[in-house]
């Protein structure tokens, strides 16, 4: 159990990153890592709604869609309840860490329309489909990683867009297009990672 | 048919149950608005610049609405919004404490050398990354003008080498404290006092090789203060404001010369 857990943690954080292995994500990706902090608290917020998603989708997934057969719903009621569950961390915030709910501003909402927590939701129930011995905690702990991999990559990007600022770039690059680059360039580097976990998760799982 | 009054049962159920989970949670949680803070926000410049030393306008209006703040801290404000901040809490309108930002630093091209010939990025943040900066002085400034850009109000130019900012155009926003990749720039009060005009950290012997106004740390300064305005740290003097009485002592004594007269310029 124990081992499927840290396999399936890192495999989320790793190979499945859901920004630069599945590109999800990847507006406020670009959006936020302009600056560390603003990018740390930005993938915070998305970390805690990613979980919290799950947490609630999974269960009306098994034990509502599925009994009604009701599955081709998943979309639809999903994105219902990531704009609810954005809402009140939105209120929770405001009351009670007023301080970060102010730094992260505009972004805040916007994490609802964010398809790496749509993404997160949808594609734990198809391992949970794919895998027997994939319950409810292997969910929450995928969400978890999920989460923690969009900080790894947000937070990696924001130190090499700090980089990319200072630099002399050729003019038709400037801006966006050196930005794709270099995103696309750290995707390739992520890719290494691919042999490492993938060999762990069937085997842990079955 | 079934079916479908099934499927809208149940995605209007779960809609109904988050809608009404959030309108009591919008009530539960509802955020007291403070509207004498508010006011004093309408009144404050709304520059967001920290000098108050709070986190924005908004921040400091929410201080001083619950009275954890004296009404004269805004610099860019000054006396006027001071005195309309004091008419919305009723309280006395009290002095305002200008300050100006003040470059550190000397190294103009007739006192240090540059160790390269720079041709990157016209910016002091890029020049910084390389091999700590243009000038033989690793502390100094390299007047490319990054502060000059950060700077709203036209008050800092870059002449010989090196970034002067008018006290007179200053208003104390701090931005291009910021901005100086070196932190060479720091707010002084503005009053006459003598401020030492150097951040090289070396050794003096060190100093000397780069600077030819650098301070070494020599310690006279501090032995003719007679107030103990005066302290080094890490080879490098710095005057207390506070202290300073502006007597002229430590500018007479300092062989290198770093230390220099403030003269205080009275703010409209």
């Amino acid at each position: 159990m124990i081992k499927s857990l840290v396999a399936v943690f890192l495999a989320a954080i790793l190979t499945e990153n859901y920004v630069l292995s599945k590109f999800l994500g990847i507006c406020p990706f670009l959006g936020v890592s302009k600056k560390l902090n603003t990018a740390f608290g930005m993938s915070t917020a998305v970390t805690l709604v990613m979980v919290l998603a799950t947490a609630v989708t999974w269960p009306i997934y098994t034990y509502i869609l599925v009994p009604n057969r009701m599955e081709y719903l998943e979309t639809i009621v999903f994105i219902l309840i990531i704009a609810a569950l954005v809402q009140l961390v939105e209120f929770i915030l405001h009351r009670y860490v007023p301080a970060l709910y102010h730094a992260l501003g505009i972004y805040l909402p916007l994490i609802t329309t964010n398809c790496a927590v749509l993404g997160v939701t949808m594609l734990v129930i198809q391992k949970g489909e794919m895998y027997a011995s994939f319950g409810y905690v292997h969910a929450l702990v995928n969400a978890l990683g999920s989460g923690i991999g969009y900080m790894l990559a947000m937070v990696l990007f924001a130190g090499v867009r700090g980089r990319l600022e200072t630099c002399d770039i050729p003019k038709s690059l400037r801006g966006l297009p050196i930005t794709l680059i270099a995103a696309s360039l750290l995707a390739v580097s992520f890719f290494g990672f691919a042999g490492v976990v993938d060999g762990l998760l069937p085997g842990a799982l079955f | 048919m079934n079916g479908i009054v099934l499927a809208v049962l149940i995605v209007g159920g779960i809609g109904l149950i988050a809608g009404i989970g959030l309108a009591v949670a919008a009530i539960v949680m509802a955020v007291p608005r403070d509207e004498k803070a508010d006011a004093i926000e309408e009144v404050l410049p709304g520059a967001n610049c920290g000098a108050c030393g709070f986190s924005g306008c908004s921040g400091y209006a929410s201080a001083l609405s619950k009275g954890n703040a004296k009404p004269g801290l805004c610099s860019p404000g000054g006396k006027e919004v001071a005195d309309k901040v004091s008419a919305l809490l009723g309280v006395a309108g009290g002095d305002v404490e200008y300050k100006v930002a003040l470059v550190h630093c000397m190294g103009s091209y007739d006192n240090t050398a540059d160790k390269m010939i720079y041709k990157g990025q016209n910016s002091c943040a890029a020049a910084a990354q390389l091999f700590g900066g243009i000038g033989s002085c690793s502390y100094g400034c390299m007047g490319l003008g990054d502060c000059a850009a950060a700077c709203e109000y036209d008050a800092i130019t870059v002449c010989n080498g090196v970034a002067c900012i008018d006290p007179v155009k200053c208003r104390g926003c701090s931005k291009c404290v910021a901005a100086c990749p070196k932190h060479l720039i720091s707010l002084v009060p503005l009053k006459s006092q003598a401020v030492v005009r150097c951040s090289n950290c070396d050794k003096g012997g060190e100093t000397r090789k780069v600077c030819k106004v650098g301070c070494i740390g020599c310690m006279r300064c501090v032995k003719v203060c007679e107030f103990g305005a005066v302290t080094v740290n890490h080879f490098l003097a710095s005057v207390d404001p506070v202290k300073c009485t502006d007597c002229g002592k430590c500018r007479e004594v300092c062989p290198q010369g770093c230390i220099t007269l403030f003269a205080g310029v009275k703010k409209q």
